[in-house]
C-alpha cells in the first residue's frame, strides 16, 4: 500500500529525513519509534503533504501512484490520514460544518454519493459514541478551547468519519491520560481492516501495548536503522535507544 | 506659499458646492442650513492635505459629472427591492434616488408602538421633536460632508421611539440608487430618537439599482434618552463606481446603550465616520465594524468615541478584509475628557490582508484627560494561518475553500455581534457569494 524508497526532506535548508526506506501492506499495523529529532513528525508531515517540508530525493508510493507529487487535499482524498501531533485550533470554523465538508469532498472524489445534512449527523453521532466523545465539542469550532485529550480524541474520531486507507498517528498517544489512552485505541483497532493501514509514530511503548504492531521500526538520523516485530517495542523500552545509535555510528551510517 | 496654493486650489473646487439650491424645510431649518452652507467654504472641499483625509481622497468627484438625483426616471416595481428587504413584513422605509416611496415602504401604523416616515411628512406636520434633534448632534463645523449634506438633504427616515417602549420588530431603512445617468448625488439624512427607557432596532441598507456611478452623501444621527437601547445596523453594498460618505452620529444620555454595526462591502469609495458622545453617566457603545474591500475599492472608517463624562464604557470590534489592490482606512479616536474619571474604553481593529498589493492604514488615537481609566487599544494586520489551511487541507478541502472558510472566520466574529437574525442571515449570503470571488491566491503558502 506505502512504498517509501530513499526519501530524503528537511525544512529551512535543514536536511532531516535521510534516505528513509518503509514498506507498508494493507491491514498492517506500523509502528515508528525514535529518539527525539530523529525525523518521525518529519515524515508524517512530508507524507501528508506540508508545503514547508521540501523533499530532496526519493518516492513515496501510495496504492500505485506517486504521492509526492499530490496536493495535501488531493493525498486526502486518495485515503491518507494524519492524525496531528499538535491540532490546530481554527475559531470561526464550526466542526460540523467543517467535517462535513471534509467528508462530501472526499465522497465526490471517489465518484461516491454527497450525503445530506440528516445521513452525516447520523453517521457522526455514531462516531462519537465509538470515541466517547462528547458531540457537544462538535457544536463549537474546530478544537477550539479543547482539552489536550479532547483534541487527540477528535483526531481520532475524524478519522472514523472519514475512514481512510493509510492513518498516520502522530505522537496520539502524547498528552493523553490512561482512561483516554484506552478509548482513543480502542477506535483505532475497531477501525483496523484488511483494506487499510496503520502507521503509529510514538515515542513510547506504552501506546503500542493497546494498538498492537504488526512491524516495529526505529527511525534515528533520518533512516530506519532497525525494524522487527512487536517484541522490538519491549526491548526499546527496557534498552533505550542509545545501543542502536552506537551501532548505527559504528557501521559508518549519519 | 504653499499655504496659498492649496487654499487657491481648494476655491474652485469648493465652489460648485456653494451654488447649489438649498434644501426644503421649515424656517428653523433654513437658518441651519444656510449657516452649514456658510461652513462649507470655511472648511473646504477635502484634499489629502488634510490629517482626516490623509489617505482619503475624494478629489475625483470633482471630476464627475455630479447632479442632484432626478428621482422617478425609472420606475421600480416591489419585486426589485424585495432582495434587499430584510424582514417581509416588517417595517420599511423605501428611498429611491434619495426620494420617499411611500408605495414602496411598509409604516407602522397610528397605533403602532413607535412613529417612522419621512422627515418631509415630519416637518409638514408636528415638527417640535424633528426641531429639537435634527441638525443639531451631527456636527457641522469640520467635515464637508456633513455640512453639505446639511445644506442640501431633500428627504430622509424619521423614527422616534416612546418612553419605555420597546419595538420588537426592527425598522429598515433602504436607500436605492436607480440613476442610469452618471454622478447623481444624493444627500439622506435619518434622525432616530430613542426616548426614555425606550428601545428599537434599525437597519440602514444603501445599495444600486444602476451600474451608473453615483455620490451617496448621507447623515445619522441617533439621540439616546436615559436607559434607552438602540441597535444601529448599517449595510453598505453600493455598485463598483459608487463614492459612498456617512456620517453616524450618535448622543447618549445617563445608561443609555447603543449597538453600532457598519458592514462596508460596496462602492468604489467609502468613507464613515462613525461616532458617539457619552452626555451622562453609566452610558455603553459597542461599535462593531466590518469591511470587506476588493479590486481597486477604497473602505475608510473613521471612529470617534467622546467620553466626555465618567464611568462609561466603550468597546470597539473593526474587522477588515483586504484583497486584490484594495485599501483599507481605520482611524480610531477616543476622547476621554478630564472629569470622565472610570471611563472603560477598548479598541480593537483586526485586519486580514489578502493580497501583496493591498493595503491598511490603521492609526489608534487616544486623548485621555482623566488618570482613574482603563484604555486599551490594539491593531494587527496579518494573512491567513498556515497552519490552519494545512489542517484543512490534510482532510480533503481543496484549497480554495479552505481559505474561504478561513476567511470566513474571520468575519464571523463580527457578524455575530449583530442581534438580529434576518440581517445575519442575510449577510450568510452576500459574504458567501463575495467570498467565492475573491481573489485569495496569495493568501497562505500551501501549494
Amino acid at each position: 500500500m506505502l512504498e517509501i524508497h530513499n526519501l530524503s526532506a528537511g525544512v529551512d535548508g535543514k536536511e532531516i529525513l535521510r534516505g528513509l526506506n518503509l514498506s507498508v501492506r494493507a491491514g498492517e499495523v506500523h509502528a515508528i519509534m525514535g529518539p527525539n529529532g530523529s525525523g518521525k513528525s518529519t515524515l508524517a508531515q512530508v507524507l501528508a503533504g506540508r508545503g514547508e517540508y521540501a523533499v530532496t530525493s526519493g518516492t513515496v508510493t501510495f496504492n500505485g501512484v506517486s504521492l509526492l507529487e499530490m496536493k495535501p487535499e488531493e493525498r486526502a482524498r486518495a485515503g491518507v490520514f494524519l492524525a496531528f501531533q499538535y491540532p490546530v485550533e481554527i475559531p470561526g470554523v464550526n466542526s460540523t460544518v467543517f467535517l462535513k465538508a471534509a467528508f462530501n469532498e472526499c465522497r465526490k472524489a471517489r465518484g461516491e454519493q454527497e450525503l445530506d445534512a440528516v445521513e452525516f449527523l447520523a453517521l457522526v453521532k455514531k462516531k462519537t459514541k465509538l470515541l466517547e466523545l462528547d458531540p457537544a465539542l462538535l457544536n463549537r469550532a474546530v478544537n477550539e478551547g479543547f482539552s489536550g485529550g479532547e483534541k487527540k480524541r477528535n483526531e481520532i474520531f475524524q478519522m472514523a468519519v472519514l475512514e481512510p486507507k493509510l492513518a498516520i498517528l502522530d505522537e496520539t498517544d502524547s498528552g493523553l491520560d490512561i482512561d483516554a489512552l484506552r478509548i482513543v485505541s480502542g477506535g483505532v483497532n475497531k477501525l483496523r481492516r484488511p483494506d487499510n493501514a496503520t502507521l503509529v509514530i510514538t515515542h513510547y511503548q506504552r501506546l503500542l501495548n493497546y494498538i498492537v504492531p504488526d512491524r516495529v521500526h526505529v527511525l534515528a538520523q533520518g533512516q530506519i536503522i532497525k525494524s522487527g516485530g512487536k517484541e522490538l517495542a519491549l526491548e526499546l523500552e527496557q534498552r533505550g535507544y542509545d545501543w542502536l545509535l552506537a551501532g548505527a555510528a559504528s557501521n559508518g551510517k549519519p | 506659499m504653499m499655504e496659498t496654493l492649496a487654499q487657491t486650489d481648494r476655491e474652485p473646487a469648493t465652489a460648485p458646492f456653494l451654488e447649489g439650491e438649498l434644501g426644503p424645510g421649515p424656517a428653523w431649518l433654513q437658518s441651519l442650513r444656510e449657516k452649514a452652507r456658510l461652513r462649507l467654504g470655511e472648511i473646504g472641499f477635502p484634499t489629502t492635505d488634510q490629517e482626516e483625509w490623509r489617505f482619503t481622497n475624494v478629489a475625483p468627484l470633482l471630476k464627475w459629472p455630479l447632479h442632484a438625483a432626478e428621482p422617478g426616471a425609472r420606475s421600480i416595481s416591489a419585486a426589485e427591492i424585495k432582495p434587499f428587504r430584510l424582514a417581509d413584513d416588517g417595517y420599511c422605509l423605501v428611498f429611491v434616488d434619495g426620494r420617499f416611496r411611500a408605495d414602496l415602504s411598509n409604516l407602522p401604523g397610528q397605533d403602532a408602538e413607535l412613529q417612522a416616515g419621512s422627515l418631509r411628512a415630519q416637518w409638514d406636520g408636528d415638527g417640535r421633536e424633528l426641531e429639537q434633534h435634527l441638525a443639531r448632534h451631527a456636527a457641522c463645523d469640520a467635515n464637508f460632508f456633513t455640512a453639505l449634506n446639511t445644506a442640501s438633504f431633500e428627504d430622509g427616515a424619521f423614527v422616534s421611539v416612546p418612553a419605555e417602549a420597546v419595538v420588537e420588530q426592527p425598522v429598515q431603512l433602504l436607500y436605492l440608487a436607480a440613476s442610469e445617468r452618471p454622478g447623481a448625488a444624493v444627500h439622506a439624512r435619518n434622525l432616530i430618537v430613542a426616548h426614555s427607557g425606550g428601545s428599537v432596532k434599525v437597519i440602514e441598507t444603501y445599495a444600486s439599482l444602476t451600474e451608473a456611478p453615483h455620490l451617496t452623501n448621507t447623515v445619522t444621527e441617533l439621540a439616546l434618552g436615559p436607559g434607552a437601547r438602540v441597535e444601529h445596523c448599517k449595510l453598505q453594498n453600493e455598485n463598483a463606481g459608487a463614492f459612498h460618505i456617512a456620517a453616524v452620529q450618535a448622543v447618549q444620555s445617563r445608561n443609555s446603550h447603543w449597538l453600532s454595526h457598519s458592514i462596508a462591502t460596496g462602492a468604489r469609495l467609502a468613507r464613515n465616520q462613525i461616532q458617539t458622545r457619552f452626555n451622562a453617566e453609566g452610558a455603553e457603545a459597542i461599535l462593531n465594524g466590518l469591511y470587506l474591500a476588493r479590486g481597486d475599492q477604497l473602505i475608510d472608517h473613521h471612529t470617534v468615541v467622546d467620553h466626555a463624562q465618567p464611568h462609561c464604557e466603550s468597546h470597539e470590534f473593526y474587522y477588515g478584509i483586504l484583497s486584490g489592490r484594495s485599501h483599507g482606512v481605520f482611524n480610531g479616536k477616543i476622547f476621554v475628557r478630564k472629569d470622565a474619571q472610570k471611563t472603560n474604553a477598548k479598541q480593537t481593529n483586526r485586519n486580514l490582508v489578502l493580497s501583496e498589493h493591498a493595503l491598511i492604514n490603521t492609526k489608534p488615537q487616544l486623548e485621555i484627560f482623566a488618570d482613574d481609566v482603563k484604555c486599551t487599544h490594539g491593531a494587527t494586520v496579518g494573512q491567513l494561518n498556515d497552519e490552519a489551511l494545512f489542517y484543512l487541507r490534510s482532510r480533503g478541502i481543496g484549497a480554495d475553500l479552505a481559505r474561504q472558510m478561513l476567511v470566513r472566520a474571520f468575519a464571523n466574529d463580527a457578524v455575530e455581534r449583530i442581534t438580529l437574525p434576518q440581517v445575519r442571515a442575510y449577510l450568510d449570503q452576500l459574504l458567501t457569494g463575495l467570498f467565492e470571488g475573491l481573489d485569495t491566491s496569495l493568501a497562505g503558502h500551501g501549494q
